[in-house]
């Protein structure tokens, strides 16, 4: 009976705190074009090799923000010709400016960078 | 019309045959990725990093599912009978693998998803949905008739349900509403994929008290308060730690401090095993002699180890260097392997013995690959923290040198970790081979003399 009650809890919890993470408003990227963007970013996989704040796969950099790092410039140099680990990117023109404007967007959103931050008596991280 | 004659490979063996393949698939992916990180663009004109890594990633979760279930669903035949031959095992079985073979097929043409663990195209998780569902119709029907619900029950029961909970909230970034907002699409991932690896965590730990059980006699550990106990610290980590894998994305820091506090809570697990070191150590000598006990005693080990892990990089204060590194990568190979893996071929060595012919025979053969498996799983997740270490030396220095010359510099330790991943993969073949080759010659004995007892009727 005990063991009931404490599993409807949890459940309950649970229900009300995904409610609490799916409502939170956060940085909006409703522009069409940083949709679209996202959607190439998504189709290409680009994840398997790069981290948007520090997740995703480890053969290549973060890429949070390396829109004002590097500039658009830069972005397109890289997906276009590829490195020696990267492959080179057929991108319409569209295409590539769609993917940059996300980029720049997710720029917008934060600092991945671990750097920016301190560290707490009790373990807890606050940015710079 | 003639009917082909039965076969005495039943679903739930059939689920855990085919997820050996999946893991013999994974590693050889594996391998060849980690060989990535050796030689620069190797394979990069037909098979890159963005196609390898979701090959191997989705047979290793398939391996893991298919295990998992086939484990679960053998043991629940026991306790309640009635699966062995049923058709919803059948059913989800044959969907798994139209499922993955599809997603398999998908990557190499490169037909992406995009998203991490899930990287197939969505429309490929509606089969693995179904596929899922079945199993757990399955689950809760047979353990409804059970009077006696002990932990692993609960533990079958929660993973079963949870999964289908956890892997649909994964999905929600179809909708706009979700997709077009970075950091709640992001939190939202995260939150359902934590949840989701702790769902089949339920399944196999649940074997794993179940087998325990079944070995030593002792029924009252499952119906334990201290079972129950740790099972309900699982399942509130389950549904709310999970932030400690975004740390550092701008959500709010209530929901970061409380995925912090509640990975703490691991720490009373951590203490009870060095608690219980001394009788854990021996009641697993005395079982030393059978097989299963052997891989139960590695994954007590890799617990250990990687439950320390854990909690230390649940730190915030240590997460800032550990995140975004091979350590993170160190973390998981020792779950899925040292643990997940494991425990999954306790389970396997238990419910295979009995599917055939013994594997008594092989038991020297399969006990080596397991001890040098084990012995490369340290050398390759030690070289995994190095070069994650490296990387934090990197990610917090003034980064002088570029990214590609780091990795450059890293050589060494990615050589050691590739060459560790080969040795794995050996040590996996010699586990996994005779146990197939056991049930498969079995099933064509019974499928021959069947056929010859069949003959003359036809003729
Ligand atoms: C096969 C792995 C792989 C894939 C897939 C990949 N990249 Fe890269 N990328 C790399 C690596 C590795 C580097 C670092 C340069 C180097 O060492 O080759 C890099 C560098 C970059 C850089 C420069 C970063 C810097 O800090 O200088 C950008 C921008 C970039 N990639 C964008 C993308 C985008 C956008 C996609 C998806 C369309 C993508 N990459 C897909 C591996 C990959």
């Amino acid at each position: 009976m005990i063991r009931r009650a404490v599993l409807v809890l949890l459940v309950c919890l649970f229900g009300v705190y995904s409610g609490h993470i799916y409502l939170t408003p956060t940085t909006d990227g409703s522009d069409p074009a940083v949709q679209a963007g996202k959607m190439i970013w998504q189709k290409k996989n680009c994840t398997a090799c790069h981290q948007l704040y520090g997740l995703g796969g480890f053969l290549g950099p973060d890429l949070t923000n390396i829109y004002s790092a590097k500039g658009p410039d830069y972005i397109k140099s890289f997906v276009q010709g590829g490195t020696a680990t990267m492959p080179a990117f057929i991108l319409s023109d569209n295409e590539l400016k769609s993917l940059i404007e996300f980029l720049k967007h997710v720029d917008e959103t934060g600092r991945s960078d671990p750097r920016r931050f301190k560290i707490n008596l009790n373990g807890t991280i606050a940015s710079n | 019309m003639e009917r082909l004659p039965q076969t005495n490979i039943s679903p739930p063996k059939k689920l855990i045959l085919s997820a050996l393949v999946m893991l013999l698939l994974a590693m050889t992916f594996g391998v060849i990725g980690s060989f990535q990180y050796v030689v620069p663009g190797l394979y990069k004109t037909f098979l890159s990093f963005e196609k390898i890594r979701p090959l191997h990633v989705t047979s290793a979760i398939f391996w893991i599912l298919m295990a998992a279930t086939g484990g679960t669903l053998s043991y629940l035949d026991e306790l309640a009978g009635k699966i062995d031959q049923n058709r919803l095992t059948q059913g989800q079985w044959i969907v798994f693998l139209v499922s993955v073979v599809a997603i398999l097929v998908s990557y190499s043409i490169g037909i992406f998803g995009g998203r991490e663990y899930w990287e197939f195209h969505p429309v490929l998780a509606i089969p693995v949905m179904a596929g899922w569902i079945l199993f757990t119709i399955n689950v809760v029907r047979s353990t409804k008739k059970l009077k006696d619900r002990p932990v692993y029950v609960w533990m079958w029961i929660t993973g079963a349900v949870g999964f289908l909970i956890t892997f649909s909230e994964s999905y929600l970034w179809l909708f706009p509403y979700f997709q077009r907002n970075i950091v709640r699409d992001m939190s939202v991932q995260w939150k359902s994929y934590g949840a989701m690896v702790g769902c089949w965590n339920m399944l196999i730990y649940g074997s794993s008290i179940y087998l325990m059980q079944k070995i030593s006699g002792d029924k009252t550990y499952a119906r334990s308060r201290v079972s129950f106990l740790l099972f309900f610290i699982g399942l509130t980590n389950l549904m709310f730690n999970w932030s400690h894998h975004i740390y550092t994305l701008p959500a709010a820091s209530f929901v970061k401090h409380l995925g912090y506090l509640i990975s703490m809570t691991e720490l009373f697990i951590l203490g009870r095993i060095i608690y219980k070191w001394k009788a854990t150590v021996t009641s697993a000598l005395r079982y030393r002699h059978l097989l299963p006990c052997r891989f139960l005693m590695a994954a007590d080990l890799w617990i250990f180890i990687n439950l320390s892990l854990a909690i230390f990089i649940s730190v915030p204060g240590i997460n800032l260097y550990t995140h975004g590194t091979h350590i993170t990568v160190a973390h998981v190979m020792g779950a899925t392997i040292g643990i997940n893996s494991m425990i999954l071929l306790a389970v396997i060595t238990d419910v295979m013995n009995k599917a055939c012919g013994s594997l008594l025979s092989y038991q020297r053969q399969i006990t080596a690959g397991l001890i040098s498996a084990n012995i490369s799983l340290l050398v390759f997740v030690t070289a995994l923290t190095m070069a994650g270490i490296k990387r934090t030396h990197w990610q917090m220095s003034d980064r002088t040198i570029p990214f590609s010359v780091m990795m450059n510099e890293s050589l060494p330790y990615f050589l050691v970790f590739a060459l560790s991943g080969v040795a794995l993969f050996a040590s996996f073949i010699v586990i996994v081979y005779p146990i197939m080759k056991n049930a498969l010659a079995c099933s064509a004995v019974n499928f021959l003399s069947l056929k010859l007892k069949i003959q003359p009727a036809v003729e």
